[in-house]
């Protein structure tokens, strides 16, 4: 856990949005992240994000599922306590299709929900810095991390031109942490939404 | 749109490669008539026949998927299709052709009494039965013919209109009046066609044409099954076309996200028809009721065996796992190969289906079968290259035609 130096800029509009991600890469800075009301098309193609491996991920659990199942049912039923059923075989695979396939489907969901907030940092109690309030309401705001080399000004200056309504400089905590917000951070305590 | 080249010309190959095909199949599909259609014995006769049947109702059926895609996309307002609508349409053209001669192969069946096809044509045996006479209502001659001759007039006057429909987005831009009543429009023509559809493919036409061959049994899952395995062999057919035009420099508009979208449709309606596959399957096998088990008994421990793995491992294994990656739907030449595969996997489908019924002791697969299916693939190439040609390939003025344009997944 880390403070660390943010230049925050507000957009009030998708279409200012999207020239100025490309304006801002362009210029040579790396954006953070853009925080937006709603899940924009092409957002992330626009940021440059590698395509998510989440699929992968899914299909690994899915044949994990799949393997599962298949060893402890037909170890079940052909080794550890084989059954005669109607005089079907011990291994009577066209009866275990129906749990193959729904340990399969549990697999895959529940490892990629589980793998899915692991790498978004989600979970009860586990709290984030809001670089702007209205970014849940109507702001789509882009987050830009300073190194050594960026000269703020410059960078709220650029971001201004190409449009941003609201622009800042932040010092404020990159990673999560565990418990409450701050005051002053706390939404619900905020005046503007009273 | 001065750049979008509307108008198909149909390719020298491809019309050399379509008449080949038609003349090789043809020539198969005649020999095959004399040798064994005429002949004295029956078996030759339910051979000949049955594969004729079997080519007939799959490609009649395929055809037929082409024109059901186009009325549910309506149905549901997508717009996505607007921009390769035509093609879809194209091979909806040949339903009354592919219609007509399954029509002329049934009635051949029926009024011929090849009572070795359909059991249920021979009617002193039909009263000596308690299960077939307990039918007798449905599986009777007249009611076949009368049900038969309305299906294939309604495809085909429903098709019509919805083509017709289309065509009214040729002729002049549409300000948003007139395109809210086209679009109700075109709503209204495709629930007449979906309608008949839900009555004829989805239910009556598969238990009449397939199932009846073995008039004893039945399943319920059979007519799904049946639309399932078109359906998926239809979007397929129009994912080929697509890719065949976007190689020749036609559909601009189109690109690999509409290709994408289509290959979703291939990839979840394999699915789709491996779940049919499998409940009608696993249920008759789970009861293990003799009456039931006729009908996979030959299939799955005789002759048909190979085939019968076969048809699984081409539908459900080969679909599901070459085209789950993204990249694979988006790749043209992968998307290309698994459409044949599909089409293929699924003729193969509809051939265990009716010889399966018709022979149980050998299969049978050879010249006659697939010089029928290269007679049926020529007149499909031949007609849906003409049916392109003689329409503008755009829909131009269709009001969903730019959300189509810009259609990402």
């Amino acid at each position: 856990m880390a403070q660390k130096k943010f230049v925050v800029g507000c957009f009030d509009d998708e279409a200012t949005l999207f020239p100025a991600v490309k304006q801002v890469r362009n210029a040579g800075y790396k954006i953070k992240d853009v925080y937006t009301p709603f899940p924009v098309h092409g957002l992330d193609h626009a940021l440059g994000m590698r395509e998510t491996s989440i699929h992968t991920a899914g299909f690994i659990y899915g044949i994990t599922g799949t393997t599962t199942a298949i060893s402890t049912i037909s170890w079940i039923f052909t080794k550890d306590w084989p059954l005669n059923i109607g005089g079907k075989p011990h291994f009577a695979l066209p009866a275990w299709i129906p749990i193959i396939f729904e340990l399969t489907v549990l697999f895959a969901a529940v490892g990629m929900v589980l793998t899915f907030c692991y790498l978004c940092q989600l979970a009860p109690g586990v709290k984030k810095h809001h670089f702007h309030k209205r970014a849940t309401d109507d702001l789509f705001v882009m987050v830009i991390e300073c190194t050594d080399k960026t000269n703020a000004d410059d960078l709220q200056a650029l971001l201004k031109t190409n449009g941003a309504v609201e622009t800042e400089t932040q010092v404020a905590e990159d990673g999560w942490w565990f418990g409450t917000y701050d005051k002053e951070d706390d939404l619900y305590n905020q005046k503007q939404l009273a | 749109m001065a750049s979008i080249k509307e108008q198909f010309e149909i390719p020298g190959t491809l019309k050399t490669w379509a008449y080949a095909l038609i003349g090789i199949g043809g020539a198969a599909l005649l020999y095959g008539m004399f040798t064994k259609g005429f002949s004295t014995d029956e078996h030759e006769q339910a051979h000949f026949w049955g594969t004729l049947m079997y080519n007939t109702i799959f490609w009649t059926l395929v055809c037929n998927a082409a024109m059901f895609f186009i009325c549910f996309s309506t149905m549901a307002q997508a717009a996505w299709m607007q921009s390769f609508r035509r093609i879809a349409e194209a091979i909806s053209t040949l339903v009354p052709v592919f219609g007509t001669i399954t029509f002329a192969v049934l009635m051949f069946v029926v009024l011929g009494h090849k009572h070795h096809i359909y059991h249920w044509l021979d009617h002193e045996a039909v009263m000596k039965d308690p299960i077939l006479k307990g039918k007798v209502g449905f599986l009777n001659p007249t009611f076949f013919i009368v049900w038969t001759t309305l299906t294939i007039t309604l495809w085909s006057y429903f098709g019509y209109r919805m083509r017709k429909i289309s065509s009214e987005a040729d002729v002049a831009p549409m300000d948003a009046d007139t395109a809210k009543a086209y679009n109700i429009k075109s709503m209204v023509g495709a629930g007449f066609f979906l309608v008949w559809f839900g009555l004829t493919v989805a239910s009556t036409i598969p238990w009449l044409w397939l199932m009846s061959i073995d008039a004893h049994w039945y399943s319920t899952m059979y007519s799904w099954y049946t639309f399932a395995s078109s359906f998926v062999a239809g979007m397929s057919l129009v994912a080929l076309w697509l890719i065949y035009m976007k190689n020749k420099g036609y559909m601009e508009l189109s690109n690999s996200e509409h290709l994408h979208d289509m290959g979703k449709f291939m990839f979840a309606f394999s699915i789709f028809w491996t779940y049919l596959w499998f409940s009608q399957y696993m249920l008759i096998w789970y009861a293990n009721i003799p009456e039931e088990t006729v009908y996979f008994k030959h299939r799955v421990q005789g002759a048909y065996k190979p085939i019968f793995f076969l048809n699984l491992i081409v539908n459900f294994l080969a679909p599901l796992l070459i085209l789950m990656k993204r990249s694979a739907k988006r790749n043209f030449t992968l998307m290309a190969l698994m459409a044949v595969v599909i089409l293929f996997g699924h003729w193969i489908d509809f051939y265990q289906m009716v010889m399966g019924s018709l022979m149980k002791e050998h299969v049978s697969l050879g010249w006659l079968d697939f010089g029928v299916l290269t007679f049926f693939v020529g007149v499909m190439i031949l007609m849906t290259a003409r049916a392109l040609a003689s329409k503008p390939l755009i829909a131009k003025y269709h009001p969903f035609l730019k959300e189509s344009i810009i259609h990402h997944t």
